[in-house]
């Protein structure tokens, strides 16, 4: 710890609103090895705002690497260059001194971008209200130890559920494409006991919700898979192709 | 039939059509291929395969309309998948981390897929269409083995298949695994098998195709 | 005394909550849709509750200022959520979780609220289970459990070290279904920012678009706030960026009484801070010290390197003074302890941090066990200090993690106000003076699934279905009030920025707030907070617009409330002279340096009505320990 400070250029995508041109505005910091990623951000902001400028909008909330919140695109990777954490866990002795780094917002036409770094991922909640679920309601259900479930299938559908819902997947994908992001909802129940009476239904409704929202297709890149900050893996993505695919076979609905 | 066109229209349905039509091209390589290596056993051997071919030739024309269906789904569909991707993001990233976290073959099928594209118009109008219809009936026994002959002396076409062959090899290498993704047939303990196969596959099918003109270029048509 | 009905029903404390569910009026079902409710929060209170209403049929409205119900800072818990299932065969029971919890909140709870958190813990298992939450199994395919901090037997259900993600997930997951079917309207990036009263009954709230800047009236026939603790007006703590104290704060300028503000848990497991810069502090879990070892240097300011310190020169604190239960002592403890030690000039370097270390531990059971039952903690910590724990022991500092206290709320978990319910962090009924590990989830689950639903009846029942509608003048004052409070923040053109606020109000309270209070620090915190209050007004500096996004905006209004706050704190813990649980006053000790309660006199709830800023009256409400005896704690 505590090692001698560093000097950055910082390369920060501005955009006012909505629907105003954006553009790369360049700031110089100097900050401690030691300092996260955003935390130089606030840094930055704190000056600018003493300035009276504008801060530079982005979002975070946890900083633990679990909410999802946050995101950016660092020098081309969304989450920056170290695999699997999240903006929030980079840290700034993975940088150098002299450093030049970009900054964007997750790009993709179904994140439209709010301000400067900040985007709407409404359209990842919509995926989720057409069919992330099972259908039980509250109380009356059986006993928790009712339905034994093999510790490794439990343990598949818990590397599913780990996904944080941040983007990356579609921030990084050349496609815009989420079926990381739908597919990793879609295989927990999928594994599940519990999501077997929906499971054609299910899926049949999330994709179309997530084509509707203008999402790119998948090509079979595996950015995702790259990029994800929980390490899901596209075998995800494959089981979906394979629940959809079964689904429109042999559903009864024309 | 509507629920059919909507579910092929969907995202999932596209990927789909690429990997059936994929997968049929994948299975006429392997019989082009063979049926081409006979060129290395001399013109006899050649042109009796093609004098075979002729033989059956309403079985080959009817199995000819299917295939060619198949190149043009899988060249639409791929065509209109990338420029509807394209369109998913509309705003390009001003530094690109692609390099970083896709492999190569993945990231440029369109490229790769589109020159092989044009390689095989210019393949289908130099063979195919000498092969079936110009040239003299009589010639022809010995014309087919000769027009190949013929066409593999000129540096540049041979440059152009060579080049062409190879982008084949990249499409497919990304190709074969990825129509088993697409089926849903993603194995931990297979799927890293079929990922070599594919590699495997793709490797064949490139040096098998490229042997052929720099054989004859080298030989200088004997 | 008269004011505050606690409304604990009558009977046996096992039967109260059944007899009380049989009691209470109901609405039948169709009629439930006459009703509209207002959920403000969606973590795991606030989605529960949201979606288990509507399942009944209510017209659920819900909240969150983050950009989807899932961000809710529940997702951040780690550990695990207990239960009394008993599948261990090990002894528990309801009534055992229910001892262990009172026990462990040193006898500062309302017994019959904790016994029907007990209750349904089960419940709550059970309903997760089948909406598909992905728990640790055993190889038999059967649920998974560990123990805990504060309990003997191992009743602790978990999702390897995400459990609250995946809790939180489920919930959300519910909610989902509800939205989809149109019984929730989902409201994001919308921050309340006030509650509207009309006839003394809470009818609506105020909000803010985070994204537009608009500020817009709702109105309903309850409100229920499941909005989370206040740790934040720390500045630096384990709680989310955006964690905030001005849900729950607001209604208390509006009349709800906020109850034991001085309750606060510092986890001892935190990462130190690195320098001015920092900005939140990450936790560490508890379990590490199940292996790992505490301790200083003997000598103050050593600026030795870890390992050139010798073995008769290190001083194993927690293991020289609780011989019994060592390195794994609760909570409060360990975090004084360390204190005590950095006070006294020993902690690493002479700063702010005592070291963890693994090193006997990876020599007896060698790395590669270490590894596999603390790697991905090991892997964090590196990430975060850069620092490799296998070769360097871990360097750790307490931190505020929760707070117990917060809005006062009867058995039905509705406050003082009617119409106003409060669940979850956001209210101060079931934790008393300290929470246990992994206590925190269930008592979200429990107060969102299984209590809300309940009793929320028993307030509409009497309630007319006509709504007040938003153009009533009190909404028309409420909305010009806050787009006053707005104007006035983006008008003083000060020349400190709003952080700058923040921290220095977060270093008092740190300082004279924190792990240990005294009556002379309180007081002078008390009068710092009003200098501070004062200058803020004058010296602020919120640049941007109202309208689209302006973050700095936000964080002033959340400043706001914590210089008021923050003086409720301190004056919550001048007021109550004892030691219990998270508040530990120094004057109030026993001579070996443990907490020491004064049930005589203090054996109640603080409740702080609002008069005006900085003036409250105090109220109490008298707790009664009818099941379980009044005893010290002793962990020697």
């Amino acid at each position: 710890m505590s090692a001698a400070n560093i000097n950055l250029k910082l390369k920060i995508w501005r955009q006012e609103g909505p629907n105003v041109v954006g553009n790369f505005t360049d700031y110089d910091v100097e900050v401690s090895p030691d300092s996260s990623f955003l935390e130089m951000l606030d840094e930055l902001n704190n000056s600018l705002e003493k300035e009276g400028k504008d801060p530079v909008a982005f979002e975070s909330d946890c900083r633990e690497g679990i909410c999802g919140t946050c995101g950016l695109v660092i020098n081309g990777q969304p989450h920056g260059p170290v695999p699997k954490i999240a903006t929030c866990q980079l840290h700034m002795r993975n940088f150098n001194n002299g450093d030049t780094i970009w900054i964007e917002p997750f790009r993709a036409k179904a994140f439209p971008i709010i301000k400067d770094l900040m985007v709407d991922r409404a359209a990842f909640d919509d995926v989720m209200y057409a069919g992330g679920f099972v259908s039980v309601n509250t109380g009356g259900v059986p006993d928790a130890n009712e339905i034994p479930i093999q510790k490794d299938v439990a343990a598949e559908a818990f590397d599913a559920a780990a996904c944080i819902g941040c983007g990356a997947c579609v921030a990084a994908c050349k496609n815009a494409s989420a079926m990381l992001f739908v597919s990793a909802k879609v295989s927990q129940f999928s594994l599940l006991p519990q999501g077997q009476p929906e499971k054609y239904e299910r899926v049949q409704q999330m994709v179309k919700v997530m084509d509707e929202k203008g999402f790119g297709s998948c090509t079979n890149t595996y950015a995702c898979e790259a990029e994800c900050p929980k390490g899901i893996s596209v075998k995800n993505i494959s089981r979906m192709n394979r629940d959809y695919l079964v689904s429109k076979a042999v559903s009864k609905t024309v | 039939m509507g629920w059919l066109y909507e579910s092929l229209n969907s995202s999932i349905g596209k990927k789909f059509i690429m990997a059936v039509t994929g997968i049929s091209l994948i299975l006429f390589l392997i019989f082009h291929l063979a049926g081409n290596l006979t060129l290395f056993a001399g013109p006899e051997a050649f042109n009796g395969y093609v004098e075979k071919l002729e033989g059956i030739k309403p079985i080959i024309r009817i199995i000819e309309v299917p295939l060619a269906l198949v190149f043009i789904f899988h060249i639409f569909n791929g065509v209109r998948l990338w420029w509807e991707n394209r369109k998913a993001r509309p705003e390009k990233y001003a530094v690109n981390g692609q390099s970083k976290n896709t492999n190569v073959f993945s990231r440029t099928m369109i490229y790769s897929g589109s020159i092989v594209f044009i390689f095989l118009v210019l393949h289908l109008a130099t063979f195919w269409v000498a092969f079936n219809f110009t040239g003299e009936p009589h010639e022809k026994a010995y014309a087919y083995y000769g027009v190949v002959a013929d066409w593999f002396q000129h540096l540049w076409y041979v440059a152009v298949y060579v080049v062409a062959v190879i982008l084949l090899g990249f499409h497919l290498n990304h190709g074969f695994q990825s129509a088993f993704q697409t089926f849903g047939w993603n194995h931990k303990k297979y799927f890293p098998i079929i990922e070599k196969i594919g590699t495997i596959y793709a490797i064949v099918m490139s040096v098998g195709f490229a042997s052929m003109p720099i054989y004859f270029y080298l030989n200088g048509g004997s | 005394m008269a004011v505050l009905n606690s409304k604990v029903p009558d009977g046996h404390i096992s039967e109260k909550w059944t007899n009380h569910k049989f009691s209470i009026k109901l609405i039948n079902p169709a009629n439930k849709r006459k009703y509209d409710i207002i959920v403000v929060g969606t973590g795991l209170a606030g989605s529960s509750a949201a979606a288990s209403l509507a399942e009944l049929g209510y017209n659920v409205k819900a909240f969150t200022f983050h950009d989807s119900a899932r961000r809710a800072h529940s997702i951040a818990a780690q550990g695990g959520i207990n239960a009394a299932k008993n599948y261990q065969n090990d002894g528990d029971s309801v009534y055992r979780l229910f001892y262990d919890t009172v026990k462990g909140g040193d006898f500062r709870s309302r017994e019959a609220n904790v016994h029907r958190l007990a209750e349904v813990s089960n419940n709550i298992i059970d309903q997760c289970v089948a909406q598909g939450v992905p728990f640790a199994r055993e190889y038999g395919g059967l649920l998974d459990n560990r123990s805990f901090g504060g309990a003997q037997v191992s009743r602790t259900f978990y999702a390897r070290g995400q459990t609250g993600q995946q809790l939180l997930l489920g919930a959300y997951s519910a909610l989902n279904r509800q939205v989809g079917k149109g019984k929730v309207k989902m409201y994001t990036r919308k921050e309340m920012v006030e509650l509207v009263v009309v006839n003394g009954k809470a009818c609506g709230i105020i909000t803010r678009d985070l994204a537009t800047g608009e500020v817009e009236k709702h109105s309903a026939h309850a409100v229920i706030l499941a909005t989370g603790g206040y740790g934040n007006v720390y500045f630096l703590s384990t709680n989310a960026m955006n964690c905030n104290v001005t849900a729950a704060w607001r209604a208390h300028r509006k009349g709800a009484f906020f109850s034991n503000p001085c309750y606060t848990q510092i986890h001892p497991t935190c990462l130190p801070v690195h320098g001015e810069g920092q900005s939140k502090l990450t936790l560490m879990s508890e379990s590490l010290r199940n292996d790992g070892r505490v301790w200083v240097s003997k000598k103050k300011a050593d600026m030795r390197a870890p390992g050139d310190i010798p073995e008769d020169e290190r001083d194993y604190y927690l293991e020289r003074k609780y011989p019994s239960f060592g390195n794994l002592s609760p909570r409060d403890i360990s975090s004084r302890s360390a204190k005590e030690a950095v006070d006294d000039g020993r902690g690493v370097k002479g700063g702010e941090a005592v070291y963890l270390d693994f090193r006997d531990a990876i020599n007896r059971l060698g790395q590669p066990a270490i590894e596999e039952k603390y790697g991905n903690l090991f892997e964090m910590y590196e990430t975060i200090t850069g620092e490799n724990p296998y070769k360097v022991p871990m360097m750790i500092y307490p931190a505020p993690h929760y707070t117990m206290g917060g809005l006062w709320v009867d058995y039905n978990l509705m406050s003082n106000l009617p119409g106003l319910f409060v669940l979850g962090e956001a209210n101060f009924s079931d934790h008393g003076a300290n929470r246990l590990g992994a206590s925190a989830l269930m008592q979200g689950l429990a107060d969102g699934y299984f209590v809300i639903p309940y009793t929320i009846g028993d307030y509409l029942a009497s309630e007319k279905p006509e709504l007040i509608p938003t153009d009533h003048e009190q909404f028309v004052k409420e909305e010009s009030e806050i787009n006053d409070l707005v104007k006035r923040l983006l008008a003083t053109n000060g020349e400190h920025t709003v952080d700058e606020f923040h921290k220095k109000l977060g270093r008092i309270m740190w300082n004279k707030v924190g792990m240990a209070r005294n009556e002379a620090g309180l007081k002078e915190a008390i009068e710092e907070i009003k200098e501070m209050r004062d200058s803020f007004w004058d010296e602020v500096k919120v640049v941007g617009g109202a309208e689209g996004v302006n973050q700095t905006l936000e964080r002033a209004g959340r400043v706001v409330d914590y210089l008021e706050l923050g003086e409720l704190m301190a004056r919550d813990a001048l007021e109550r002279n004892e030691s219990c649980g998270g508040h530990f006053r120094e004057e109030y000790q026993t001579n070996e340096g443990e907490a020491l309660r004064d049930d005589q006199n203090y054996t109640h709830v603080s409740a702080w009505e609002f008069n005006d800023v900085g003036d409250w009256t105090h109220h109490k409400e008298d707790l009664n320990f009818e099941y379980v005896k009044l005893a010290t704690r002793s962990y020697k």
